[in-house]
C-alpha cells in the first residue's frame, strides 16, 4: 500500500505490452509529460510475430505513491494489455546497448583499445583517428566506460535506453492475451 | 474482431463512408447529433439530408454542440454525439471536451478532416486533431482506412459508454468519407476488446474487509460522487437502499447530487469548499470512510496532509488510477458503483457482527449539533433580492408545481448557490461542469437536455458573465423552439472572483467588474426569447411563476445584491475543520497563507 508521506524515490523499469497502432508511443509519453512524471530512458519495437504488439520499456523514478500512479494511468490507456513492474517483481535483466566514438592519436589509441577490452567491447568501426566502440550491459557499466573514456577523446555517445525481461519461466506475455 | 474487417471484402461495395459512419451510429441507437458543418465533413452532412432515423441540431459553436450532447447524455445516459468539421471546427470543440473528460461523460466527437493525402500539408483548415486532443479525451482515432471505418465507430462507442466514461473523437479524413467502404456490424458485447478491458465486478474479499470496518464503525460517512450517477439510475437506488439500511450520515459531491434524495433526513448535504458545515466536519470527524465513485477532488478534500485524519478509508471507483492517487486508502475497491453497491449490501446482510447502534446514535447527535448553525442560512430582508433566495424560490416554485425539473449551471458563485439551495430527489437532473469549470456550460448543456426531455422543465441557472460565453446558442433555443429557461443571477460582477478579491487579495477587484452588460430583456427578444426581469425581492416570485409558466425559451434577467459572497467557504490551503461561516455566524478560520494563495 503506497504510503503518501513516503517521500523516498524509487528507480522503476516497467514493461509495457501495447497494440502497435499510429500514435500509441506520443499516448505513452504523452501521459508523462502531461502528469509530470520522469522518464529516464524509453525503448520500442515489436515483439510478436505479426508486429500487432509493441513492447515498451520505461525506465522511471519517484515515490511509491507517483509509481502506482504510472502503472495504473498507463494501464487505463485503451491500447495497453499489460504493465509490469519488473523492479517490484523479483529478479530481472536490464541491458542498454551503445555505440561510442572515440577520436585520437598516439598512446590514447592504445589506452582506449585496452579499457574496451576490459570493458568487452567490441570495435566496430576505426580509421586511423577514430574507434566506434559498442557495448552491452547495463546502464552503470555504460556511464563508467564513457567517463574512462573522457579524457582519451571521447567524441560522441549514442545509447538505446534500457531494454529489461524478468528471470526465470515467469512471462507476462508477448501477445497480449494473458 | 479482425482489424481490417476482410470478410466484408468479398461483397462488392454499395456504401459511401459517410453512410457507413451513419448506418453505424444507427446501430449504435444514437438518435441525435449536435454539429455544425464545414468543408470537411458535407459527405456526412449529404447523408444525414437523405436519411430521417437520425436527427441533427445545428449550434451555433462547436464549443457548445459538446457541451449540448454532455447535457443529453447526463441527462439520458446515452451516449452524446457531435458532429463538427475539420480545423476551427474541432480546435472549437477541444473546450467541450476536456470538460466531457474531466466530468466522465460519455461523448463521441466526429470531426472531419482534410483528405488522407494532404494530411501533414498544412492545408485549408487542417489541424492535428488527433495530436491535439489526445490529451482531452479518453481515445481517438484517425481512420485512414475504409476497411476501419465502422470497426472504429463501433468501438469508440464501446470506449466511450464503459468503464470510467469520456469523449472519445474519430477523425475523419474527406476522401474516407467519400470513397466506398464496408460494413461490419459492432461486435457482440461477450467479446471483449483485444487490450481495453475495464474491471466492473469488485472483489468480494475487499467488500468483506469493507464490510467489517463499516461495521464496526463508531462515526461513518458515506461519501458518493458522479460514479453513481454514470453507474446508471439503479445504483442511486441501490446507494439509497444502502444507506438507509445502515442509517449513516450520506453526503455527495458537487457532481453526485441527486444520487441520494435531498429531502431525506440521512443527507447531510454537499461537502466541499462551499460544502455544509456539517458535511465537511463529518468528513473531518469520521472514523470511517466510504468513498463510493467520487476522487478525492481538491476541492472535497482541502488542504490533503489534514484530510479526514482520524479515518479508515473505503474507496470504489471504476479507474484504478483514481484510487491512491491523491488520498491514501486503507481499502480499495476497483468496480462500477452499482455493482459495488450491490456487493455490499449483500455482505452486509451476510456479515453476522451487529452494527455499533448506540454509537451511531451519539454521532447523529453530534451532527445534528452542527446542523443548527444552520450554516446556509441567510436574511432576506429589503428589496434587494438575495441571491440565494432567488434559488431558494425558484426551488420551491417547482417542487410545488411537480413538474419534471433538470437543472443546469454556468460556473461561478451561482453555480454552487445553485448545489446549496436548489434539491434534488434523482440523479441525472442536475448538469454542471464539475472539473474543469467551464464558463458558458450551462446554456448549450441546458439545450442538450431539453431535446432529450421536450416536455420537461429545464433551467440554466447562470451568472450575467458566464452567459455571455455561449449566448450565441439562444438562436438554436429559437430555431428548435426548445423552452429553456435562462435564470440569470445578475451580480453584474464575475462573482467568485470578486469573491476571492474581496477575501485574498485585499479588495482590490481587478477586471471582475461586468462592465458595457447588454439589455438581457431586448437581448431575449432579438432572439425570438421572452426577456423579463426583477428587480425587488417583491417581484421575484411572480416572475419565476411567469417565467416557468411561458412555452417558449425565456431569459429572466434577476438583478442580485451585487456584494453578497458565497458561504460556508473552505479558504483555499484550509482544512475542513477551518471552514469561513457566513456573516452573523460563528466559525473560526485565521488567514490565508501564501501556500494557500498559490492554489486556485
Amino acid at each position: 500500500m503506497p504510503d503518501p508521506t513516503d517521500n523516498n524515490m524509487r528507480a522503476a523499469t516497467i514493461a509495457v505490452l501495447v497494440e502497435n497502432e499510429a500514435g500509441v508511443l506520443a499516448r505513452v509519453i504523452g501521459l508523462f509529460s502531461g502528469r509530470g512524471y520522469n522518464i529516464d530512458s524509453l525503448t520500442v519495437a515489436p515483439v510478436d510475430e505479426t508486429g500487432r504488439i509493441s513492447r515498451i520499456t520505461i525506465v522511471t523514478s519517484g515515490t511509491e505513491m507517483v509509481i502506482e500512479q504510472i502503472k495504473a494511468q498507463l494501464d487505463r490507456l485503451v491500447p495497453v494489455h499489460k504493465v509490469s513492474d519488473l523492479t517490484l517483481e523479483g529478479p530481472h535483466l536490464v541491458r542498454e546497448l551503445a555505440l561510442i566514438k572515440v577520436v585520437g592519436k598516439g598512446d590514447n589509441r592504445v589506452e582506449a583499445l585496452r579499457l574496451a577490452d576490459a570493458f568487452r567491447a567490441r570495435v566496430v568501426d576505426a580509421t586511423t583517428e577514430s574507434f566506434v566502440f559498442e557495448m552491452t550491459g547495463n546502464a552503470d557499466k555504460i556511464d563508467a566506460f564513457c567517463a574512462l573514456m573522457r579524457p582519451i577523446g571521447l567524441a560522441e555517445v549514442s545509447r538505446t535506453g534500457a531494454v529489461a525481461i524478468a528471470r526465470g519461466v515467469s512471462s507476462i506475455g508477448s501477445f497480449g492475451e494473458g | 474482431m479482425s482489424a481490417t474487417s476482410q470478410h466484408a471484402d468479398a461483397t462488392p461495395l454499395t456504401m459511401s463512408g459517410a453512410e457507413v459512419v451513419l448506418r453505424a451510429l444507427k446501430e449504435q441507437g444514437v438518435e441525435v447529433i449536435f454539429g455544425y458543418p464545414g468543408g470537411a465533413v458535407l459527405p456526412i452532412y449529404d447523408a444525414i439530408f437523405q436519411q430521417n432515423a437520425i436527427r441533427h441540431i445545428l449550434v451555433r459553436h462547436e464549443q457548445a454542440a459538446v457541451h449540448a450532447a454532455e447535457g443529453y447524455a447526463r441527462s439520458t445516459g446515452k451516449v452524446g454525439v457531435v458532429l463538427v468539421t475539420s480545423g476551427p471546427g474541432a480546435t472549437n470543440a477541444v473546450t467541450g471536451l476536456v470538460d466531457a473528460l474531466m466530468d466522465s461523460i460519455p461523448v463521441v466527437c466526429l470531426t472531419g478532416q482534410v483528405p488522407t493525402h494532404l494530411i501533414g500539408n498544412d492545408a485549408f483548415q487542417e489541424a492535428d486533431t488527433t495530436g491535439i486532443t489526445r490529451p482531452a479525451t479518453k481515445h481517438n482515432y484517425l481512420v485512414k482506412k475504409s476497411g476501419d471505418l465502422a470497426r472504429v465507430v463501433h468501438e469508440a462507442f464501446h470506449v466511450a459508454r464503459s468503464g470510467r466514461p469520456g469523449p472519445v473523437v474519430i477523425d475523419l479524413p474527406k476522401d474516407i468519407l467519400i470513397n466506398k467502404a464496408p460494413y461490419t456490424e459492432a461486435p457482440p458485447p461477450e467479446q471483449p476488446h483485444r487490450s481495453y478491458r475495464p474491471q466492473t465486478e469488485p472483489d468480494m474479499a475487499q467488500i468483506r474487509k469493507a464490510v467489517a470496518l463499516l461495521k464496526a464503525a463508531k462515526k461513518p460517512v458515506v461519501y458518493a460522487g458522479g460514479g453513481v450517477i454514470n453507474a446508471g439510475p439503479e445504483a442511486s437506488a441501490l446507494l439509497t437502499q444502502f444507506v438507509r439500511m445502515t442509517g449513516f450520515p450520506c453526503t455527495n459531491t458537487l457532481m453526485g447530487l441527486g444520487a441520494y434524495p435531498s429531502s431525506d433526513p440521512q443527507f447531510i448535504g454537499m461537502l466541499g469548499m462551499h460544502g455544509t458545515y456539517e458535511a465537511n466536519l463529518v468528513m473531518h470527524g469520521c472514523d470511517v470512510m466510504l468513498n463510493i465513485g467520487a476522487r478525492f477532488d481538491d476541492r472535497v478534500t482541502g488542504k490533503l496532509t489534514h484530510f479526514s485524519p482520524g479515518s479508515k478509508k473505503i474507496h470504489a471507483d471504476i479507474d484504478p488510477s483514481s484510487i491512491n492517487k491523491n488520498v491514501k486508502v486503507d481499502v480499495p475497491i476497483v468496480g462500477d458503483a452499482g455493482r459495488v453497491l450491490a456487493a455490499l449490501i449483500a455482505a452486509w446482510k451476510d456479515d453476522p457482527a451487529p452494527p455499533d447502534r448506540e454509537a451511531l446514535a451519539a454521532w447523529w447527535r453530534q451532527i445534528d449539533a452542527w446542523r443548527a448553525k444552520d450554516c446556509l442560512h441567510y436574511v432576506q430582508s429589503g428589496s434587494i433580492i438575495k441571491p440565494q433566495h432567488a434559488v431558494k424560490r425558484l426551488y420551491e416554485i417547482t417542487r410545488e408545481l411537480g413538474r419534471e425539473t433538470f437543472v443546469t449551471t454556468e460556473v461561478g458563485q451561482h453555480q454552487m448557490w445553485a448545489a446549496q439551495y436548489f434539491g434534488f430527489e434523482k440523479p441525472n437532473r442536475w448538469m454542471t461542469s464539475g472539473g474543469l469549470g467551464t464558463m458558458g456550460y450551462g446554456l448549450p448543456a441546458a439545450m442538450g437536455v431539453q431535446i432529450a426531455h421536450p416536455d420537461a422543465l429545464v433551467i440554466d441557472i447562470a451568472g450575467e458573465a458566464s452567459i455571455l460565453m455561449n449566448i450565441q446558442e439562444m438562436g438554436t433555443l429559437a430555431q428548435y423552439r426548445l423552452p429553456v429557461k435562462v435564470f440569470i443571477l445578475n451580480n453584474e460582477y464575475m462573482g467568485m472572483v470578486r469573491q476571492w478579491q474581496e477575501l485574498l487579495h485585499g479588495g482590490r477587484y481587478s477586471e471582475s467588474y461586468s462592465a458595457a452588460l447588454p439589455d438581457f430583456v431586448k437581448l431575449a427578444e432579438s432572439f425570438h426569447a421572452v426577456g423579463m426581469r426583477a428587480t425587488s425581492a417583491d417581484d421575484l416570485d411572480r416572475v419565476i411563476r411567469e417565467m416557468i409558466a411561458i412555452d417558449k425559451p425565456v431569459i429572466a434577467d434577476i438583478c442580485v445584491d451585487q456584494k453578497e459572497n458565497c458561504f460556508p467557504m473552505i479558504p483555499s490551503g484550509a482544512a475542513h475543520n477551518e471552514m469561513i461561516l457566513g456573516p452573523g455566524q460563528e466559525g473560526g478560520v485565521a488567514g490565508v497563507t501564501d501556500e494557500g494563495k498559490v492554489l486556485v
